[in-house]
């Protein structure tokens, strides 16, 4: 599970997460909306460790992620699939996570058939990667170490059709054996298909949270039918105005 | 913020990750890119040239052991410290270090194991460095049909472990500093051939700086340890200057290494 109570996070006069709290519970996939720039990547990065909170706590199983003894066991991470180096090939990628994480060398060869790289293309650099083939490389490593808990920030980028229905059938699989999934998308038809429940954000403060039916029902037929779409425009719009 | 473990919480089910191993994968890292490969394959080439310049250059007279070593520990000088650069410098330019501070969050530990992975690689280049010069001297005294000369005692083969490890370190240093691969890497060669170059005439024209030299001037105090009579105040001007271009400058950059958003 992962908790997220009142966090802020200012940039001199610039507050970019603004007392957000949201939780993401095991056996679904907690969609996290919002319009660009507001705050979903920061808030993503503060939850593990790459960003300090101005205030407010972000916890994983009730500790800090900084206080994982070995957080790729715990939380599968992916933030950006374009920060890989790019000199390494696919599969010298992830045995480099395998090795961190101590895990069998064998794992490595799983994550590559899992995500669906070939042993041609997981011997190329990273630099002849498309963005969806490494996004494909980015959730095997997040996957690698068998986590209960994966945090997602914009995984359908750069992936083709077959790639979204991938991706999407793996979350939900992945949520339905128990697993916690925080996945971040400003599209909005890939979280409506996928997401169990719902946290908004627009200019750095949660806009609406809850089950995505209950929100769908809230809004109803008085939002125009326009479904989650309508929903998000409204209460995005709402927030800037 | 607290460090206390909500009740309910699992406790710790995996054991914290090693150092050891930490070091060993940035081992691993500072060979497996493109760049690391031929970094590696561009030192093995330029002493085997080396190696081959000297045996087919001197004079009889002067194709010495010590001869061999020096050229053999040109390439070593010169490529170590960038691989220190660079094991640094890629997390931030390539933006690796996304995934390397997620799978280590304690980013101190990541820096300790590079450091000690560079060190490691240095040291174990040295005697690589010192068996390849010795087949040189072999290959080349008995081709020009003369008896080889072994001229370099262990106390200088002591210093050329030390001056590399030195050079290494300060590589590394102004990559945690710079953070910045092309930085990192001018600044090295700024500090490696402009600034001793600038020492020697501010040395001649200056009388106060040729008191302060030999305490401020690394690579001054560094030359004694290549000569390998070092006297106790020479040992001195090394750790204060060590501490000038080492110490400092690593304080400065850790600081800034733990608390900069990774991006």
């Amino acid at each position: 599970m992962i908790a997220v109570d009142a966090l802020t996070r200012r940039y001199g006069g610039f507050t970019a997460v603004d007392d957000v709290s949201f939780t993401a519970r095991p056996g679904r996939v907690t969609g996290f909306l919002g319009p660009n720039g507001a705050g979903k990547s920061t808030t993503l990065r503060i939850l593990v460790g790459l960003s300090t909170a101005t205030s407010g706590t972000a916890t994983v199983g009730g500790r800090r992620y900084v206080d994982l003894p070995d957080p790729g066991r715990e939380v599968g991470v992916l933030l950006d699939a374009s920060a890989q180096h790019v000199g390494r090939t696919g599969r010298e990628t992830l045995t480099i996570a395998q090795r961190t994480m101590g895990l069998p060398r064998d794992r490595v060869e799983e994550m590559l058939a899992l995500v669906g790289l070939t042993p041609q293309e997981s011997s190329r650099r990273v630099r002849d990667y498309s963005l969806g083939m490494r996004q494909r490389l980015g959730i095997g490593t997040a996957l690698l170490g068998d986590p209960a808990v994966l945090v997602l920030d914009e995984p359908a980028n750069g992936l083709d059709p077959g790639g979204i229905r991938w991706m999407r059938g793996l979350l939900r699989d992945f949520a339905d054996r128990g697993g916690t999934v925080l996945l971040s998308s400003h599209l909005i038809h890939e979280i409506e298909v996928v997401a169990d429940d719902l946290v908004v954000l627009a200019r750095g403060r949660v806009v609406a949270r809850g089950p995505k039916a209950d929100l769908l029902r809230a809004a109803g037929p008085a939002a125009g039918g326009g479904g989650l779409e309508q929903l998000f425009l409204d209460l995005t719009e709402g927030a800037l105005a | 913020m607290t460090l206390d473990v909500a009740p309910g919480a699992a406790p710790a089910g995996y054991p914290p990750i090693p150092l050891r191993r930490i070091v060993t994968t940035e081992v691993r890292k500072l060979f497996d890119t493109r760049s690391g490969f031929w970094l590696v394959a561009g030192v093995g080439l330029l002493a085997l040239l080396a190696t081959a310049a000297v045996a087919a250059l001197s004079s009889d007279a002067g194709m010495t052991y010590r001869a061999f070593t020096t050229a053999v520990d040109y390439p070593l000088t010169v490529v170590l410290p960038v691989v220190a650069i660079l094991s640094v410098t890629s997390e931030w330019s390539q933006r690796s270090g996304l995934t390397t501070f997620t799978l280590v969050p304690r980013r101190g530990r990541v820096v300790a194991a590079k450091a000690v992975a560079c060190v490691g690689v240095a040291v174990a280049a040295v005697p690589l460095a010192l068996g390849a010069a010795a087949l040189g001297n072999l290959a080349g005294t008995s081709s020009a049909g003369i008896a080889p000369v072994w001229d370099v005692t262990a106390t200088s083969m002591l210093t050329i472990v030390g001056s590399n490890v030195l050079g290494v370190l300060v590589g590394f240093v102004l990559g945690v500093l710079l953070r910045s691969s092309v930085g990192a890497v001018v600044a090295y060669f700024v500090y490696a051939l402009v600034l001793p170059a600038l020492a020697v005439v501010l040395a001649g024209s200056q009388a106060w700086f040729r008191t302060v030299q030999p305490w401020v001037d690394l690579r001054y105090a560094q030359g004694t340890l290549v000569d390998g009579t070092m006297t106790a105040a020479q040992w001195e001007h090394l750790a204060a200057s060590a501490a000038l271009w080492l110490l400092a400058p690593l304080v400065v950059g850790l600081v800034a290494v733990v608390r900069a958003e990774v991006k």
